[in-house]
């Protein structure tokens, strides 16, 4: 085991920990946490109910962006169809009156779906810092089965309870297969 | 530790993943299709046959952009003809990869996981080829954009009370969020074949599409609310679709066309044509590449029983336009129904009502959804079948209107056919390079089948 005398080693990322199942990923994140640590993360190749929570992650500010999204879609479609039918382009169709609401319903409805859904997706990738090709992760080999079949748990260098020796000792204590440092 | 200690009642029973497989055999079963299994002498002989007949759409299309649309048998009356009829057939086959996708997703049914993923690439490309059609049959393509509002030195707008402009956002919404749906839960399965692809540029390539998947905690938290809401957004969607479609008909005066069945028959066809096309793909794709163990008789069978209740919708629906023919008392209405089963176009409609209502009756029989054979060739006659309905709505519609004097037939030409052909090539060009180019089955979605993948509180909150 090496110990580092630094407790901010800057060329160090964070220490990470393999585990064989998503029961023990959890129970490790809930005992990491418990434990103190503020800055980590845990990584599984598919999604885990309750891990986010386990590692102290609450605000998820997906929705909102979908609500905002959805409402900006819905009400500019509306007010486009207003605007051309009622202002700059009146035309007699079928003796219709010019605002005729029912008719603008499905373009509002449509682009109200459009707007709401690429907000989720983009939404989405731009929360979680997306696209990132690179990532301090992505150096420690075993890695590579984080999307197959081992689950991880990194706890960041920049925590402020990390430190080289007590975290590592910290980890070994929740049994995992192995412990790698993750260069920065 | 125990990591499986119970599994839920509801997974015991089902057979959606065969027993035996671990996180690491799902990976590698569906991910070697893509990243090392060899291109077989079929595979090159299939392709190069659908590659053929994409490349007569080339052709068919290239004439039509020098001859215009004098090349096809449409005519006064009947001015829509088979583009129409495609237009309709296709965009119906889409649906059931959404519903698949997003409604068996709200509603909770475990069972989509292995199939959605091919099912929402075959809606992807049923909306391309679908696509084709109207923009052909504009006459002047090149001029597609005159459809969307934008400033221009005409001065003019779009009729946003006309069906047709509905239509233009309708499918246009669909095939983007189709898109984007199928895309985002691509992502952590072109992560999988980043870290397993030896050869540096696919390695480049799926991480490049990957975009520094990690498999975060944090990430996987908001991509499950992400696409839980690209779901439900999805659903009313697809429903949405086809009801736009209908009205393309429905606000029209022509007898056929305008009746308020429309919208939940039109919905029904097109699920049903939908799951149609999935069992036509799945069926010989689960038997090519093995995947009997994921792709389940269960699978089949939940789709041939989706396909017996769309299909009775849809025989209602043809039910009610018969009745509606006697009861409205209108003798337009009632010659419609005479012009269908004695006009011209009779022996359409008889083998509209085989295809459609009698022949998938047999569904009702368990041997028949059991056996891939007669499943395959029930979804094929369905697909023919709602072929044949659009035609009827489409081309006896408009070749009977209101005044004997404007009556008309219509026969379609060697180039309505090759442009059809053409999109079935097209449609099966890009399935084939979809199996070979990306995972077909959802890896990340399978591995949360097996009973490893639930995690119960309660073991951690005793230590």
């Amino acid at each position: 085991m090496t110990t580092s005398t630094s407790m901010r080693d800057s060329s160090i990322y964070g220490l990470m920990a393999e585990f064989d199942s998503a029961q023990e990923l959890v129970d490790a994140a809930h005992k990491t946490h418990q434990a103190g640590y503020q800055k980590i993360d845990a990584y599984s190749p598919f999604p885990i109910e309750g891990l986010a929570e386990a590692i102290g992650f609450h605000k998820n500010r997906v929705p909102l962006v979908v609500l905002i999204g959805g409402l900006i879609g819905g009400i500019s479609a509306y007010a486009l169809q207003y605007w051309v039918a009622v202002i700059t382009y009146p035309v007699n169709i079928g003796g219709r009156p010019f605002h005729s609401w029912p008719s603008f319903i499905v373009v509002t409805f449509e682009l109200t779906i459009l707007f709401a859904g690429l907000s989720a997706a983009i939404g989405m990738l731009v929360l979680n810092g997306l696209p990132m090709p690179y990532h301090p992760v992505f150096n420690v080999p075993e890695f590579a089965k984080a999307s197959d079949n081992k689950f991880f748990l990194v706890v960041f260098s920049s925590d402020p309870k990390y430190d080289a020796a007590g975290t590592r000792s910290f980890l070994t204590g929740l049994a995992p297969r192995m412990i790698a440092e993750v260069p920065s | 530790m125990a990591t499986n200690t119970q599994i839920p009642v509801a997974d015991r029973r089902v057979s959606e993943i065969a027993p035996g497989y671990t996180f690491s055999t799902i990976t590698e079963k569906i991910s070697n299709i893509v990243l090392s299994r060899p291109v077989s002498l079929g595979w090159i002989v299939g392709f190069v046959i659908v590659f053929s007949m994409m490349n007569m759409l080339m052709i068919a299309l290239g004439y039509l952009f020098i001859k215009g649309t004098g090349i096809w048998g449409i005519n006064i009356p009947v001015g829509w003809g088979f583009a129409i009829v495609n237009f309709v057939w296709w965009i119906g086959i889409g649906h059931a990869g959404t519903l698949i996708s997003a409604i068996l997703c709200l509603l909770r049914q475990t069972w989509r996981n292995s199939i959605n993923r091919f099912a929402e690439a075959m809606t992807l490309f049923a909306v391309a080829c679908a696509g084709i059609f109207p923009l052909a049959h504009m006459g002047r393509p090149w001029l597609f954009y005159w459809m969307f509002p934008y400033p221009n030195t005409m001065r003019y707008w779009p009729n946003f009370r006309s069906p047709l402009v509905w239509d233009v956002f309708a499918v246009s919404t669909y095939f983007t969020i189709s898109l984007v749906f199928w895309f985002v839960g691509l992502i952590p399965d072109l992560a999988t074949l980043r870290d397993r692809a030896d050869i540096p540029l696919v390695q480049r390539i799926y991480g490049l599409l990957a975009m520094g998947w990690r498999g975060s905690a944090r990430h996987w938290h908001r991509y499950e609310t992400a696409y839980l809401l690209l779901a439900g957004l999805a659903t009313p969607l697809v429903l949405s679709v086809h009801t736009v479609v209908s009205f393309d008909f429905a606000v029209g005066i022509v007898p056929g066309w305008h009746t308020t069945i429309f919208p939940p028959y039109f919905v029904a066809g097109a699920i049903y044509s939908g799951f149609a096309m999935v069992l036509c793909l799945a069926i010989p794709i689960r038997a090519i590449y093995g995947l009997q163990d994921f792709i389940t008789m269960r699978h089949l069978e939940n789709s041939a029983k989706v396909m017996l209740a769309t299909g009775l919708i849809v025989a209602y629906g043809y039910g009610m336009e018969a009745f509606m023919g006697w009861y409205s008392g209108s003798q337009f209405d009632s010659f419609l129904l005479w012009n269908r089963l004695h006009g011209p176009y009779r022996l359409s409609y008889m083998a509209l009502l085989a295809c459609n209502i009698f022949i998938p009756q047999v569904l009702w029989l368990k041997r028949f959804r059991v056996s891939t054979g007669w499943l395959w060739i029930i979804s094929f006659i369905v697909l023919v079948g709602m072929w044949l309905e659009r035609f009827i709505i489409v081309v006896v519609s408009l070749s009977r209107d209101f005044l004997t004097s404007s009556w008309g037939m219509y026969y379609p030409t060697k180039w309505d056919w090759m442009t059809y052909l053409g999109t079935i090539g097209l449609f099966l060009t890009a399935m084939f390079l979809f199996v070979r180019i990306l995972p077909m089955i959802s890896m990340f979605e399978l591995r949360t089948l097996l009973p490893e993948s639930h995690v119960h509180e309660e073991a951690e909150a005793k230590q």
